[in-house]
């Protein structure tokens, strides 16, 4: 097991090498494939009347002049050992882990994304306890009800949540209870957890439902066709010979069975949320990695960007794991090698 | 300047005003209910709310002072440092914790594209023919630590914003128009001081000189330039600056998390005795960052939002609710702002390089169509010439009438094909920015508008960011891929001929790599007119010629106007003091006030 | 045993029957039409001894054990009849009632122990489980309890299998361990379901074996259902022969093996391969295929396979035979007169076997 864990942190670590060198490439190789020069590059991140002289001057500071090779080995040396920039006046230091600066804003990514991953981590929680229960718990009753007036009513709702764009589902959301209604917080609203954990969870309670409207929908599904499967196997009638109470024959042994799939799901989810709700942070305005992202790809901020992606695919690796590892808790016929 | 909206996604609002602006108080000729004296300005309505209220007059005037100021950004803030931002909602806020050398009157009507002393006493004296321009600085003006202000800080603000590496956004008109002499930066100045720059002197700590390259007669529009707000050296810290502006308005900073939201609070230090221009109503100014477009207009609507900072007005969903339903239309105004939507005609491509065909295009072009790519009426009038009608001086007229319903005069454009000797019409290729669905239904009308005579057009879109730089922007693609016609865009970077006009038809600006936004104006005439635009110190005298370039271009056809473009912004009951300002096209943010 | 007629009254219960079943009917409504997979079968059972139900697959065997059980109670299947365990009627019963029955007085052993054990707990934790259910005992208690349960049905080091996965186990050790978790609760009732169907024919001796053993030590009442009469034969004591939900020949193990008198039993005799006789003679599997439980043909639903109806005429296509004593004790529901059986068992069928 713990052979099989260093084994893959080792792989997750190399795996984040590739995907910054071909971050890297996607922003730096390709345009210069293109035929883009230095100053092309360069042209983005100067002021809208900058004579070339600027435009050189710019693309020397962001070091567009050098070797690909060299450009990319200061971004991955920048990581492992940090970096020193120039800031004007003086001098900065960016302690490693280094994403670099911003081309924009001129700010460390790395506090950046530190600051920002909170966000994404408060959404990321609330929402998929919310649609773990309420997915699991629909699919459950569903699939003990079948055809029932419940169970209908279940599956047009979860049908409505895979279909609905969260910006749509979002606004009308916000437009309805926070605007109109005055019961939830408005757009923008977040509170640290440990500042004030009611207020935390007043102030993304709408996000979290928001976000789980549209997952729970397919955990619900996802449960109820595992629940039937599930209690149609010959285990659940030798639980039910035993005289255990039907709680207890659906709960220990015919969720315990149906979850297996469910928690690989549920871990990559979660794993892909961390990496940024893009929708869900921009519909309600909140600075989550998402929002972060989705800034920083518009403007080109390549620094932002490789970080964001860097996180991202971290949790993504880290999901894999993480799923992995879960796999073989919830089903001993499962080696882990 | 900008070539209209951004080469960032993520803020196309924003862009859309970005640096231009000066409010039409469109409609003088349409009435609109609303007077919009021409130079008195000032006038005030009381609070009964109507469409256009805020326009041309103040709406709910009061001195009442207190409360909390709330707005909403659906992006980052461009800068808050002075040396570093450039666009027009940032250059009419930071006048709230920055003093400039002057400023445009917070006052609503044409007044407000007029320049008063802000931190100078008086607006700049001009000597050695528009070659030197001094100013005096008020006495007793404070930075929020209580030190006085002197010149040297105005220098020192000035001589850091030259550094382009460091403050990569800000507008590069002081670098272009002073007497550098090699001159780079601060960070890099041998005096100890960091004042090593000779084209500013500060004989004394009350008066500042700048010595231009070359005479210059709008320099007061340069001292307006948020890069004169001072900034005390020993505070400075370059690129990090922007998360601890000294202030030196009545308010100051309480909290700034960059990218997240910014309060203001009272700036103590500040002395309403030395600043005739500010009211100072809120007691407390809350700007959040990264706000949901689409939930910004939902909070002005239900009034949870005083204003949507960037100005650039409601997004579709909520601006066909707003029209639509009078109890919401009664809080909302239709703002022109100096902004022009127009088609580049390249000269460089045959056989457009022949007048008449470049004239039979703009006889065949279908106004009405252009105006409908852009909404319609509500997204704009439509454009006859360059200039906005709100630019003083700036006259209409109409070179190329589209006939009686003006769809187009296509008996004209054929004759004016045969004299080009092209009688069955002639292919040739239009861009536009691929991200545009405006753009592209203006190719397309085009595209109709100019099959009745026989002109075919190609339809190519190109990615936004790099239409300039490497595309309609570069002459040599534009020559080789025959791109005939360019959608194009401008908003000024202040209500004044020089500021909308000089990027965008002054040949020598044209770079062979690229980058340009003169897309097609090479003109001679127009070069010369400029230069002496910028000798004319008689503010009338320039007015004409500004016109006159608006002529000469359209007589030689290389621009085809489409629309001036009109905004509409909302005000919540909850405000008070509410006007557009003409020098920025948006609600004057100084004189804003809030019912508490 | 007595006839059914003796059957019809409770009053006339024999106070050594443990098991008492009279005329249950299990009906499924189904989309198709109404499933009559359990249609009028009786039978009684005294404590220790064992009955055999034989029958094809959808002969209606298994659903009846599992009425048995009430393991179809809160489905949609319609039960009727009484079932009499230790005096108290189960059919009537609350559902609660009967489940606090389940695996305390009466228990089943599945026939797949590896379908049948749920995958994710450990052989100890559900033998655990199987016990506390019916035992207010603390964990280590019931540990110690399913430890030496599965010593007693023989797995060896119990004490470190407990803590194993059904997986782990190979299909004869799991089967024990399905007995052990069946007897957790020392049943008065036993009922296999095909018990050693899946097991190689080495290891289903030695389930049998075992069953046997059980069954001498715990006293208990117990039914074996099968679709081997090779089983039947090692332990019942009483057969229960059933086609298509109904029961077409009841006796004793004895009389049934010795003298079959309804020609399905005759059939399934037939299909029984034997070590006792020369492998040169050929098995007669039952022609034909078992009918659909829907639209069951009319009259004896045996009649489109036996190879007897012409001695009777058309009762066997139009009347449904009753189930009569033909001996004392042996009963079986077949229009063909004795004597008729007589012949053909003597002429055409015992040479043959």
């Amino acid at each position: 097991m713990i052979v099989f864990i260093i084994r893959r942190l080792v792989g997750a670590v190399l795996l984040l090498f590739v995907v910054s060198a071909v971050t890297f490439s996607i922003f730096f190789v390709v345009p210069r494939l293109a035929g883009a020069t230095a100053e092309d590059l360069a042209s983005r991140y100067v002021g809208k009347t900058a004579d070339e002289q600027q435009v050189r001057q710019m693309a020397d500071k962001l070091g567009f002049h050098d070797p690909l090779v060299v450009q990319y080995g200061r971004f991955a040396k920048g990581i492992v050992a940090g970096a020193d920039y120039d800031y004007g006046p003086a001098a900065e230091h960016c302690p490693a882990p280094c994403f670099g600066y911003s081309f924009l804003t001129q700010a460390p990514v790395w506090p950046d994304l530190l600051d920002r991953l909170p966000v994404t981590a408060s959404l990321a929680a609330g929402a998929s306890a919310i649609w773990l229960l309420a997915g699991v718990a629909t699919g459950v009753i569903s699939a003990l009800r079948r055809g029932s007036i419940f169970d209908r009513a279940a599956m047009g709702v979860a049908l409505a949540g895979v279909s609905l764009p969260i910006f749509f589902t979002g606004l009308l959301a916000l437009g309805i209870f926070s605007y109109t209604l005055g019961v939830t917080a408005p757009g923008s609203s977040y509170t640290a957890l440990a500042e004030d954990p009611a207020q935390w969870a007043y102030d993304l309670i709408l996000p979290w439902i928001t976000i789980a409207f549209l997952y729970a929908a397919g955990y619900a599904r996802l449960t109820s066709s595992g629940m039937l499967e599930t209690m149609s196997e010959d285990f659940i009638r030798t639980a039910r010979a035993k005289g255990l109470p039907e709680r207890t024959v659906v709960l220990k042994h015919g969720l315990r069975a149906t979850l297996t799939p469910i928690v690989t799901i549920f871990g990559l989810d979660v794993g892909l949320l961390l990496g940024g709700a893009i929708l869900t942070e921009s519909t309600f305005s909140l600075n989550g990695i998402g929002r972060y992202a989705i800034l920083a790809i518009g403007a080109n901020d390549l620094p932002k960007v490789m970080g964001v992606t860097m996180v991202a695919a971290f949790f993504i690796v880290l999901a894999n794991l993480v799923v992995d590892i879960l796999y073989a808790v919830v089903d001993p016929r499962v080696r882990l090698t | 300047m900008n070539r209209g909206e951004p080469a960032v996604k993520t803020r196309p609002a924003v862009t859309a005003t970005a640096t231009g602006a000066a409010l039409a108080i469109l409609l003088a000729a349409c009435g609109g209910g609303t007077s919009t004296s021409g130079n008195g300005g000032g006038t005030a309505t009381a609070g009964v709310a109507a469409f256009n209220a805020g326009v041309g007059s103040v709406f709910n005037p009061s001195d009442a002072k207190g409360g909390t100021l709330r707005l909403a950004h659906s992006g980052d803030f461009d800068s808050l440092d002075p040396a570093d931002t450039y666009y027009a909602y940032s250059w009419n806020f930071i006048r709230l914790y920055g003093r400039s050398l002057v400023m445009f009157a917070p006052a609503p009507g044409a007044k407000g594209s007029t320049l008063v002393p802000d931190l100078a006493a008086t607006l700049g004296v001009p000597s050695d023919n528009a070659k030197t321009w001094t100013y005096h600085l008020r006495p007793g003006v404070k930075f929020e630590d209580g030190t006085l202000i002197t010149a040297k800080d105005v220098k020192y603000a000035v001589e850091r914003s030259l550094d382009k590496t460091v403050f990569p956004d800000g507008p590069t008109y002081f670098n272009d128009f002073l007497d550098l002499q090699g001159y780079t930066s601060p960070y890099k100045d041998a005096d100890p001081n960091k004042l090593g720059l000779k084209a500013i002197e500060t004989p004394d700590d009350a008066t500042i000189v700048f010595h231009l390259l070359k005479p210059f007669s709008g320099f007061d529009y340069f001292a307006q330039l948020p890069a004169t707000i001072p900034v005390p050296a020993a505070k400075d810290t370059g690129a990090n600056y922007k998360q601890h502006v000294v202030s030196s308005g009545p308010y100051k900073f309480d909290t700034n998390s960059i990218g997240k939201s910014f309060t203001l609070v009272r700036n103590d230090s500040w002395d309403v005795g030395t600043d005739p221009n500010r009211k100072a109503l809120p007691d407390r100014i809350e700007v959040t960052l990264n706000v949901n477009a689409d939930d910004i207009d939902n909070r002005l609507l239900s009034g949870d939002v005083d204003v949507a900072i960037e100005g650039t007005g409601l997004q579709p969903a909520a601006q066909g609710r707003v029209l639509g339903d009078p109890s919401l239309k009664k809080n909302a105004d239709s703002a022109a702002i100096a902004r022009l939507w127009y088609t580049s005609i390249n000269p460089d491509v045959a056989p457009l390089d022949n007048i008449h065909c470049r004239k039979a295009v703009e006889y065949a072009n279908d106004k009405v169509s252009y105006q409908n790519a852009y909404g319609g009426p509500a997204g704009g009038d439509i454009a006859t010439n360059m200039m906005p009608p709100m630019i003083p001086g700036a006259q209409k007229f109409d070179v190329y009438p589209g006939g009686a319903d003006n769809h187009g005069d296509v008996p004209k454009a054929k004759d004016e094909l045969k004299q080009c000797g092209q009688p069955n019409g002639f292919s040739t290729t239009m861009s536009y920015r691929a991200e545009r669905p405006r753009e592209k239904a203006v190719a397309e009308g085009m595209q109709q508008a100019l099959a009745r005579v026989g002109i075919k057009l190609t339809l190519k879109g190109f990615p936004q960011s790099d239409y300039f730089k490497l595309y309609a922007g570069k002459p040599a693609y534009a020559k080789a891929n025959n791109l005939g016609l360019m959608t194009n865009g401008w908003g000024a970077d202040w209500p004044d001929g020089f500021g909308f006009l000089q990027q965008i038809v002054d040949s020598r600006v044209i770079r062979a790599t690229g980058g340009n936004t003169n897309l097609s104006v090479k003109v001679p005439d127009v070069d010369k007119l400029l230069d002496q635009a910028l000798l004319t110190t008689d503010l009338v005298a320039r007015e004409q010629i500004w016109s006159q370039i608006d002529r000469t271009v359209m007589d030689n056809a290389v621009v085809l106007p489409g629309v001036w473009a009109k905004t509409l912004v909302y005000r919540p009951s909850n405000l008070t003091n509410v006007f557009v300002n003409d020098g920025f096209g948006m609600y004057d943010y100084l004189a804003l006030g809030v019912k508490k | 045993m007595t006839g059914t007629e003796d059957m019809a009254g409770t009053a006339r219960d024999r106070p050594e029957d443990f098991l008492t079943v009279r005329d249950l009917r299990v009906h499924f409504p189904t989309d198709d039409g109404l499933v009559r997979a359990v249609d009028g079968v009786s039978f009684r059972l005294q404590r220790g001894r064992t009955l055999g139900i034989v029958g094809e697959s959808g002969s209606g065997k298994s659903v009846a054990s599992l009425a048995v059980m009430g393991l179809h109670s809160g489905g949609p299947a319609r039960i009727s009849g009484e079932i009499w365990l230790d005096g108290e009627e189960l059919v009537g019963a609350s559902a609660e009632r009967v489940r606090r029955l389940r695996g305390a007085k009466m228990a089943m052993i599945f026939q797949d122990p590896l379908s049948a054990m749920h995958p994710f707990y450990t052989v100890g934790a559900q033998i655990i489980e199987a016990y506390r259910i019916h035992n207010d005992v603390r964990r280590s208690v019931a540990r110690a309890h399913a430890i030496d349960l599965l010593a007693r049905v023989g797995i060896p080091e119990p004490a470190s299998r407990v803590d194993d996965y059904p997986h782990q186990f190979s299909g004869g050790m799991r089967q024990r361990a399905m007995i052990a978790m069946a007897l957790s609760c020392d049943p008065e009732l036993l009922i296999a379901d095909e018990p050693t169907t899946a097991l190689d024919v080495t290891v289903q001796a030695q389930i049998l074996d075992l069953i046997r053993e059980l069954q001498a030590e715990f006293h208990s009442a117990v039914i074996i259902i099968t679709h081997d009469l090779g089983v039947v034969a090692e332990l019942a004591d009483d057969v229960l022969v059933m086609y298509a939900g109904k029961p077409v020949e009841y006796g004793s193990a004895t009389d049934l093996f010795d003298l079959p008198q309804h020609p399905y039993t005759w059939g399934l005799l037939g299909s029984m391969p034997r070590l006792d006789r020369d492998r040169s003679e050929r098995l007669l599997p039952i022609p034909g295929t078992p009918p659909s439980l829907i639209t069951v043909p009319p009259g004896c639903a045996f009649h489109p396979r036996c190879g007897h109806t012409d001695a009777v005429g058309t009762a066997c296509r139009e009347k449904v035979p009753e189930l009569t004593e033909v001996a004392p004790e042996h009963r079986i529901a077949c229009h063909l007169g004795a004597a008729q059986r007589e012949r053909i068992w003597r002429t055409e069928i015992a040479p043959k076997l």
